[in-house]
């Protein structure tokens, strides 16, 4: 049998020695004497190499030659090979949890320099070990800022993700929590609208930078003009913009999270991903998730341990700031490595390529009659024309001329059905943004 | 112990990337620009893969140790799976994809794995629907008690906000329950380990919403009277939840479904093998009773008459998103692998070979190392120190740590929370009768080194990079980052 050790002799034996005459009566001994069910729809076994050829099967019926400027907050960006080959050691991923510090010195050194390594690029004072993912780490801010400001309502941009969006609207339905969304306006977030709706019952405010509609915005006066209502302020953030921009941190956020999914991880057709968090100083208590530590032994050597561990479900149970438990570790030492492996300059390199290629293809894109420009404020590598038609027809036109032309806004936001979102890595070549334009106009004029 | 941030030399450069081949404009205003770079290393690639390689070596992991942890299922992780979901055809697969105008059409191949998964995953367990969706055992959990209150809202029953969690339970149970915004009530655990049934009867009144059941339970054992259980919270109104995440015990023997369970989670990165990764990523699939089946997440995967496969959003009972997408596909992907390899009877030897290699340990362990409930186990041993720690003051924790020195990883010490001095023990069914002598023979020396010399186990363990780390001093003043 596949995977399984103990020959027919050690069964033997072992039955013996537990003092059962057959495997039979080990169940019955152990509590289980029913019959043991059909299970018709579970197939016969196969070998390693049928089931790679049937998977192999499967990954050719999925389309993944299409040259894609589709983004919407997950990218395929350049993903160096070291990547793959280190996190993928054994002894990273067939480990778990590091409860037992002294055995797994490496999961935690490397989970406080990714921590370290957050806390760096958002310019935020402390961070966790993870979360699921961006929708679920600001699902989780939201629900720290309501404990920590007794307060029940909370205030969201809509360009703020839809994607995540819908996910908080999902996970408060049965909690005392009142969600209110602020329209957007343009690629901008309103903020002026945002203000207004911070009312004294208010216990945070959600936005996005850049926005989901790619715009950067200037935060500064906003978590300011917050602050003095006793409301607080989270970002969900991407974190390549970030070796660019102003980061959170310097703008007066109180809790900064966002989807890690550019540092390194595959799409993976939508996961697994990553979910990052970093507070001030004022929340480390309050935090939700994992979190590692400096620590020192007995005879003085360092080293890191789980900490605060007061906060979690295994030890306060129903009184926890989170129910999370496994997280996603392994991404976070993806994203480590993807960050130590590019460094200081060469992230900044990657990011200056994305915008650069980015405002390429917006300008090729605008050039084209009746494709219009969305707002007009900066961008990084992503953002938003109006087309002259339906925006999803003319993606589906593109899909025949082998482009994800990008996210037709209209899937989220019904007011916008001729508005396609535009992303551009610095997978793109010149080339191959020149056909897409070409490919954009045929669809349009042809 | 140098951090990567120390390794750092100004000027040095590690992956190069393309020359942009269009102007580069900066197009980013001055004032939104940051004004330092971030303060990360400057490392060639020979420096990181020398940096990571070293930390791999320090920790233990299935490849390189025994790992017993009990309730984790620390099983083998075929090598293949990681090739698989490495095709690219899976790995660049751009999850918005079925959103733009036939896109559907382009990830038939990624849908195929869902759906299947998800078909094999219901009939193993025993219910008509399953959900990939959730990104862990504990979003399972969330996702499945979410289900329980829509079910009680759509029957007009939305006082119904207690969730009886038994004192054994994981502490994720109630802190799911609690995330879904209800109350909970402990039930407990009678003198066999099993639920108290008296107890239980007490509990319920018409505010219960269901029960949160782990099967079999954390003590490691099967609960004869579960379909009892289960009919008395039917009874008094409520739904029965299953925690999964000791499903390995039972795979191909025992359906949950058939047990009279209307929800439950599986943890497809300790049953079905996918690598634990640190502390993940892993996959918390629900499957669900018919009653349930309209408050499942959105999307949904499903197959078409002409044998394609498609994405549905339309039912106005849903719960809602749970997840960005379709859940950890990449974790999926290796379940699925593995449960073609396997097949039906390779399931069966699964839970049968788990079940006898827990025994075996028991058996051979019992003695020194009483358990409270003493009686067969199921997929894992809950052992306890504490006649050690009264004869000798050595305790499980010391214990642990003098396996750690003998080349073991530790058992999960200290859970459940009703066992004192707890050692819980999953060998899992892929290990061999010769490691499990190994950790015998390492136990009862250890046992024997508690009575002679107990101030050597207390300063245990010797051989790793660091020895007992002062976890008070750390959570007193944290250090959580290098600024
Ligand atoms: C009994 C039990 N329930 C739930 C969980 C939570 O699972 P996860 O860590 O995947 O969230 C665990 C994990 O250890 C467990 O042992």
């Amino acid at each position: 049998m596949p995977y399984i050790a103990n020959t027919a002799d050690d069964r033997r034996a072992m039955l013996e020695a537990i003092g059962c005459g057959s495997v039979g009566e080990m169940w019955a001994r152990a509590g289980v004497s029913t019959p043991p069910p059909e299970l018709a729809r579970v197939p016969e076994g196969k070998s390693e190499f049928e089931v790679v050829r049937h998977l192999r099967r499967l990954a050719a019926r999925n389309a993944g030659d299409l040259i894609t400027f589709l983004g919407a907050g997950y990218y395929d960006h350049l993903i160096p090979a070291v990547v793959d080959e280190l996190a993928s050691r054994a002894e990273f991923s067939t480990a778990y949890t590091p409860y037992q510090a002294e055995a797994s010195q490496g999961t935690l050194q490397a989970i406080y320099e990714y921590q370290t390594m957050i806390c760096r690029l958002t310019g935020m004072p402390v961070s966790n070990a993870s979360l699921y993912d961006g929708g679920t780490a600001l699902f989780e801010a939201m629900m720290m800022a309501v404990r920590v400001t007794k307060r029940r309502r909370a205030v969201i941009s809509e360009a703020v993700s839809p994607i995540f969006r819908r996910m908080i609207r999902c996970y408060s339905t049965n909690l005392d929590v009142e969600l209110v969304e602020v329209p957007a306006s343009g690629d901008a977030s309103a903020q002026a609208a945002l203000l207004e709706a911070l009312t004294p019952e208010t216990a945070c405010v959600l936005v996005q930078y850049p926005n989901f509609f790619g715009a950067i915005e200037q935060w500064s006066d906003f978590t300011a003009a917050a602050r003095d209502r006793g409301v607080l302020t989270v970002c969900s953030t991407y974190p390549i913009a970030l070796a660019l921009l102003k980061t959170p941190g310097e703008m007066g956020f109180d809790v900064v999270t966002g989807e890690g999914q550019s540092l390194g991880i595959p799409l993976s057709f939508g996961g697994p991903y990553l979910g990052f968090m970093a507070v001030r100083e004022k929340l480390m208590r309050k935090m939700p998730g994992r979190v590692v530590g400096r620590a020192v032994d007995h005879a003085g050597r360092a080293g890191f341990v789980l900490t605060l561990q007061a906060r979690e479900q295994h030890i306060r149970r129903e009184g926890a700031t989170s129910n999370i438990c496994s997280n996603e570790n392994l991404c976070a030492l993806r994203a480590l490595i993807y960050i130590a492996c590019l460094g200081r300059q060469g992230l900044i390199d990657a990011a200056r390529l994305c915008a650069a290629n980015a405002v390429f293809t917006r300008g090729e894109l605008l050039k084209i009659r009746g494709i219009e420009p969305v707002g007009g404020g900066a961008f990084f590598n992503e953002f938003a024309v109006s087309l002259p038609i339906d925006a999803a027809e003319a993606a589906g036109l593109l899909i025949d001329r082998g482009f994800a032309a990008g996210f037709p806004l209209g899937r989220y936001y019904p007011e916008r059905r001729n508005q396609l979102l535009v992303a551009v890595t610095g997978r793109r070549t010149r080339e191959e943004i020149k056909q897409f334009a070409a490919a954009m106009e045929a669809v349009l004029w042809n | 112990m140098e951090l990567i941030f120390d390794l750092s030399r100004p000027g040095r450069r590690g992956s190069t990337l393309p020359h942009p081949e269009v102007p580069v404009a900066d197009a980013i205003p001055e004032t939104m620009r940051r004004s330092v770079p971030a303060e990360l290393p400057e490392l060639s690639e020979l420096d990181v893969v020398r940096h990571f390689t070293r930390l791999s070596r320090l920790n233990f992991s299935v490849d390189s140790h025994f790992y017993p942890l009990g309730s984790c299922t620390m099983k083998y992780n075929p090598k293949f799976h990681e090739k698989i979901a490495a095709l690219p055809g899976f790995a660049d697969l751009h999850p918005l994809l079925p959103q733009l105008r036939h896109g559907g059409a382009l990830t038939q191949g990624a849908l195929a794995v869902i759906y299947e998964t998800q078909s094999i995953l219901a009939d193993l367990t025993g219910f008509a629907e399953c959900t990939m969706q959730p990104m862990a055992g504990a979003h399972g959990e969330l996702t499945g008690v979410m289900l329980i209150a829509a079910w009680h809202r759509s029957r007009g029953a939305a006082e119904r906000s207690v969730m009886l969690i038994p004192d054994a339970a994981h502490g994720t149970n109630p802190a799911s329950a609690a995330m879904a915004g209800f109350q909970c009530r402990e039930v407990a655990t009678d003198a066999d380990g099993n639920v108290d049934l008296a107890d239980l009867a007490a509990k319920l009144d018409e505010k219960v919403a269901g029960l949160m059941l782990t099967c079999p339970n954390t003590l490691g054992l099967f609960d004869p009277n579960v379909a009892t259980i289960t009919r008395m919270v039917h009874e008094a109104g409520g739904l029965a939840y299953c925690d999964g995440a000791n499903f390995n015990a039972i795979v191909g023997r025992v359906r949950p479904g058939d047990l009279g369970f209307d929800v439950m989670h599986v943890n497809l990165h300790k049953s079905f093998s996918t690598p634990h990764g640190g502390g993940g990523p892993g996959a918390g699939p629900v499957a669900v009773k018919p009653e349930l089946v309209p408050f499942l997440p959105v999307s949904r995967v499903a197959k078409r008459a002409d044998g394609t496969y498609s994405l549905e959003y339309d039912f106005p009972e849903s719960i809602g998103y749970i997840a960005p997408f379709y859940g950890n596909f990449g974790v999926i992907l290796k379940a699925y692998a593995y449960m073609l390899t396997l097949g039906r009877e390779g399931f069966r030897r699964v839970s049968e070979n788990a079940v006898l290699n827990a025994n075996y340990v028991l058996a051979k362990l019992r003695d020194v190392y009483p358990p409270k409930y003493a009686r067969p186990c199921m997929h894992e041993c809950v052992l306890s120190a504490e006649k050690l720690a009264g004869e000798c003051g050595v305790h499980a924790l010391d214990i642990a740590k003098g396996l750690i020195d003998r080349g073991f990883h530790p058992p999960t010490m200290y859970f459940p929370l009703i066992v004192p001095e707890a050692l819980m023990v999953e060998p899992t069914e892929t290990e061999s009768r010769e490691t499990l002598d190994g950790f015998i023979a390492a136990m009862l020396a250890l046992a024997e080194v508690a009575r002679q010399d107990p101030a050597s186990l207390h300063s245990a363990p010797v051989s790793t990079p660091v020895g007992r780390l002062d976890e008070t001093a750390a959570a007193r003043k944290p250090v959580l980052a290098d600024l």
